[in-house]
């Protein structure tokens, strides 16, 4: 225990009201003065009902059974409304994951950002707004005078989450909790709003709760690490601690999960040279986006001529930042957005441009398979089901396919009759891929498949697709903007930005000889882990 | 904004000229013959021709909806049947009428209704909500001739306090014609307000379950701020729609109401007119309601444009 906490979480145990099954088992922790303790574990550890707690906040369906936390002395659990209100904004705020979220959009910024200080009548309303302007100087936002006029829709993703830093800095709070504040953003935004952050924290000596499941970000910010897993503290010490010499199995884990970057050589040797035959799908001059099209030119153009090919048994990842236009790309070669230029070919017959004037066959060997297994399957349905109606479509009828293609994506077979709601969360990723099997595709379309996964479960899918493609012979197209995952899976390398591709080779070119300064920014930009990278790596230009 | 209201304004006038053309089709489409019927039984097929001819009804259909058509731009409705007066004139006496107990209903019923809903979100789950919405989804589950019988059969019938039968006669003194109103209009406020306060409940409910929402309580914002800022600004759009339907409701549904005061407005005067097979004053009532119905969305929209700071930003950026 640090001597005079600012928070203390004391036998902390919260249940579910229904079932009373506990989240968090007697949890107890401590943040000193101006200390910045990091909380890490994989969904479902409980993290952020933790981080809630010290704000007095538990949402609804959740209850404290045993425990409390305190704030200054005062049991956040058992305090008043009132006793809450007056905290909350003001000796302890919160900084929440999805800004674009937790933002009202018909509300200016300025006024958002300063409103704890009207509510709380901490300061005059022309002070607070300078507090502002000073903050987001130092926060690095364009303009700072004039920025905070505009709406939320108004300015970046980036730009946002700095909003949001801003106002939780505002009142100069004891405690910020920052829940999970960089994992919405790209990389390259990611490492400039976590520069923005450590800076505000550390000049204003603020404590900080910095909830995350990247333990290679955690390095960059924290004190000291606590792990948490199923809602049990693992372990808790300094960062050096964790990182040198971690006790626990599961702290291991997760090293070794975030070790897979930066890549080596060693890493990439298991790639395949470029196929010498002609690709499987082939995307040539691609132009396509939204709005009326005037000689061959979207109103607004996402893809600005894209071309790249997919030989059979081989993974093409395409990676760059959101608005890049990687899902666009995706969705014209499926046949879901028509491109205004360009052709798509598949093993050299050329395809219609919408998915209507495509023939079942050519339809049913190219298959995608989306990011949200949740919204992509059907919940009311059994596994057997879903993945039967795909069969009845194509007029597949060889009997035992459905155990076959769950055997496939090594699922029992028995899963058949299971729905959606009774699998976890890899599970239902792995349905999903059979899913797009069940067509027997030559080409398949992997939109983000693992970024709504934990690392250790991503893992698992990655070795799961590059058996698949051996297995059945596949040309992959890979979207991803995690660039781990694509080291770890790609034999070639796109790079899409603002609608252009800037670099495209074979994986080891691209990942360890980029050509591209913008190749280079967004490898560079992936946080490493280990202590003092984000102070190594000067602003704008990664040091490689 | 200015281009994007010229484009709303023409998509109405539009959608008004399909009105009028589903108008016409539907009242050709109704059976019984006008001339047969205007003459009675004993008419004989000579005075019905002859009868038949002058009404123009001999003529092409075609035709004479593109009479009629360019009657209306001109500002002429052509002339009721059975009363053989200017449809224009019936109309104008009924439209005052209706604006009358619509607009005295809109005013009492929107701010009175949205305080109620606003003020019941303020403790979701607690005993007030609990009543207020049970009292609420009661009032609006209960048919509005229910609530006028017995509103006539309470306040007119027994305590003589105010007429039963809401006639409007002209050159009346305000007072009279209040308390002539008095029961009507606080029929529809009842109806109108249950309805609207359980929206505004329910869109401000969802609001409140949203991260915006939480933010701000985590900022130290006090519920009633949540509530009256954050999530009022947030539900203008939904709010304006549910007030501009059940305007519309009180223009144009209300016939029950109207009978059971012996109210003169403009539904009863359509429904009387479907029984007089008078079609000039029935195609006249639809394209009112259309009309209506038209103008109280676009202007629905076009408030909850006014509050959509992304929309006008984005309609910059197109250049619309």
């Amino acid at each position: 225990m640090t001597q005079n906490p600012v928070l203390e979480f004391d036998r902390l145990v919260i249940a579910q009201t229904s079932g009373g099954k506990s989240i968090l088992n007697d949890i107890s922790l401590s943040v000193a003065k101006g200390e910045v303790l990091a909380l890490i574990g994989e969904s479902g550890s409980g993290k952020t009902s933790l981080a809630l707690s010290a704000l007095g906040r538990i949402r609804p369906g959740l209850m404290v059974r045993h425990g409390n936390v305190r704030l200054a002395g005062l049991d956040m659990i058992r305090a008043t409304e009132q006793e809450l209100r007056h905290r909350r904004g003001k000796s302890i705020s919160y900084i929440a994951q999805s800004a674009a979220m937790s933002f009202n959009q018909r509300m200016r910024l300025d006024r958002q950002v300063t409103e704890p200080a009207a509510v709380h009548g901490a300061m005059p309303a022309m002070a607070a707004i300078k507090r502002a302007h000073a903050l987001y100087a130092s926060l690095g936002l364009p303009d700072p005078g004039q920025i905070g006029a505009r709406f939320p829709h108004e300015v970046s993703g980036g730009q946002l989450q700095r909003f949001m830093i801003a106002m939780g800095l505002l009142l100069d709070p004891d405690l910020v909790v920052c829940d999970e504040p960089t994992s919405a953003l790209d990389v390259t935004t990611q490492i400039e709003v976590l520069r923005a952050l450590k800076t505000g924290i550390r000049e204003n000596g603020t404590a900080a709760l910095f909830v995350s499941h990247d333990l290679a970000v955690v390095a960059q910010v924290a004190d000291r690490i606590a792990v948490l897993k199923r809602g049990d503290l693992i372990e808790c010490a300094s960062t050096t601690e964790i990182l040198e010499n971690p006790q626990h199995d599961y702290t291991r884990e997760l090293i070794r999960a975030c070790q897979r970057w930066p890549v080596t050589a060693r890493d990439l040797v298991a790639k395949k040279p470029p196929a010498a035959a002609e690709g499987a799908i082939e995307a040539r001059g691609i132009v396509a986006g939204y709005g009326s099209v005037t000689n061959n030119k979207p109103k607004i153009e996402i893809l600005k001529g894209v071309s790249l090919n997919v030989a059979r048994g081989r993974v093409v990842a395409i990676i760059g930042e959101s608005g890049s236009g990687k899902s666009t790309l995706a969705r014209v070669i499926a046949g879901l957005h028509a491109p205004a230029a360009g052709t798509i070919t598949l093993s050299g017959k050329t395809l219609a441009d919408r998915g209507s004037g495509r023939t079942r066959d050519e339809m049913r060997r190219i298959q995608m398979v989306f990011q949200s297994a949740d919204t992509a399957l059907n919940a009311k349905h059994s596994v057997g089901r879903i993945l039967g109606r795909v069969l009845d479509f194509f007029g597949d009828k060889s009997p035992g396919r459905i155990a076959e293609l769950l055997e496939m994506v090594n699922l029992p077979a028995e899963y058949a009759r299971r729905k959606p709601s009774q699998l976890s969360g890899g599970e239902k990723q792995r349905v999903n891929l059979a899913r797009a099997l069940a067509a027997r595709p030559e080409v398949l379309i992997c939109d983000e498949i693992t970024s709504a996964l934990d690392t250790v479960v991503a893992a698992s899918i990655i070795r799961l697709v590059e058996d698949l493609r051996d297995r059945l012979d596949l040309a992959i197209l890979f979207i991803s903007h995690d660039m781990a995952t694509v080291a770890a899976l790609a034999d070639q390398v796109v790079v899409l930005k603002q609608g252009v591709v800037v670099e495209n080779g074979a994986a080891p070119d691209v990942l360890l000889r980029p050509q591209a300064d913008y190749t280079r920014l967004l490898l560079g930009s992936v946080p490493e882990l280990r202590i003092g990278w984000l102070e190594d790596t000067a602003p704008g230009a990664p040091a490689l | 904004m200015i281009g994007y209201l010229i484009k709303r304004l023409l998509l109405a006038v539009l959608v008004l000229w399909l009105v009028s053309l589903l108008v016409f089709v539907g009242t050709e489409i109704l059976p019984g013959d006008v001339a047969q019927l205007a003459l009675g039984q004993f008419a004989t097929p000579e005075s019905v021709a002859t009868l038949r001819t002058e009404l123009g009804l001999d003529q092409p259909a075609a035709l004479r909806y593109l009479d009629w058509l360019f009657g209306i731009l001109q500002g002429d409705w052509g002339q009721s049947i059975t009363t053989k007066t200017p449809v224009a004139d019936m109309l104008s006496q009924r439209i005052g009428n209706t604006v009358l107990l619509a607009g005295t209903t809109t005013l009492i019923a929107t701010p009175l209704a949205i305080c109620i809903g606003l003020l019941l979100s303020l403790g979701t789950g607690g005993w007030l909500d609990r009543l207020g919405s049970i009292t609420i989804l009661g009032l609006s589950a209960t048919p509005e001739f229910l609530i006028a019988t017995l509103a006539v059969l309470l306040f007119a019938v027994k305590l003589y306090w105010f007429p039963a039968v809401a006639y409007l006669s002209p050159g009346a003194s305000w007072q009279d014609t209040a308390r002539a109103l008095f029961l009507p209009v606080a029929t529809l406020v009842i109806v109108v307000t249950a309805q609207i306060a359980r929206m505004t409940r329910a869109i401000i409910s969802n609001l409140l379950g949203q991260p915006f929402a939480e933010m701000a309580m985590l900022k130290g914002v006090p519920r009633y701020k949540i509530v009256s800022q954050h999530a009022l600004i947030m539900a203008v759009g939904p709010l304006a729609n549910v007030v501009a339907l059940n305007v519309a409701y009180l223009v144009s549904g209300v016939v029950v109401v109207e009978t059971v005061f012996a109210y003169p407005g403009l539904a009863r005067l359509m429904v009387d007119a479907v029984q007089a097979r008078d079609m000039p004053v029935v195609q006249a009532c639809a394209m009112v309601f259309g009309a209506v119905y038209v103008i109280l969305i676009l202007l629905a929209d076009t408030l909850a444009d006014l509050f959509d700071p992304f929309l006008t930003t984005s309609r910059k950026a197109t250049g619309q």
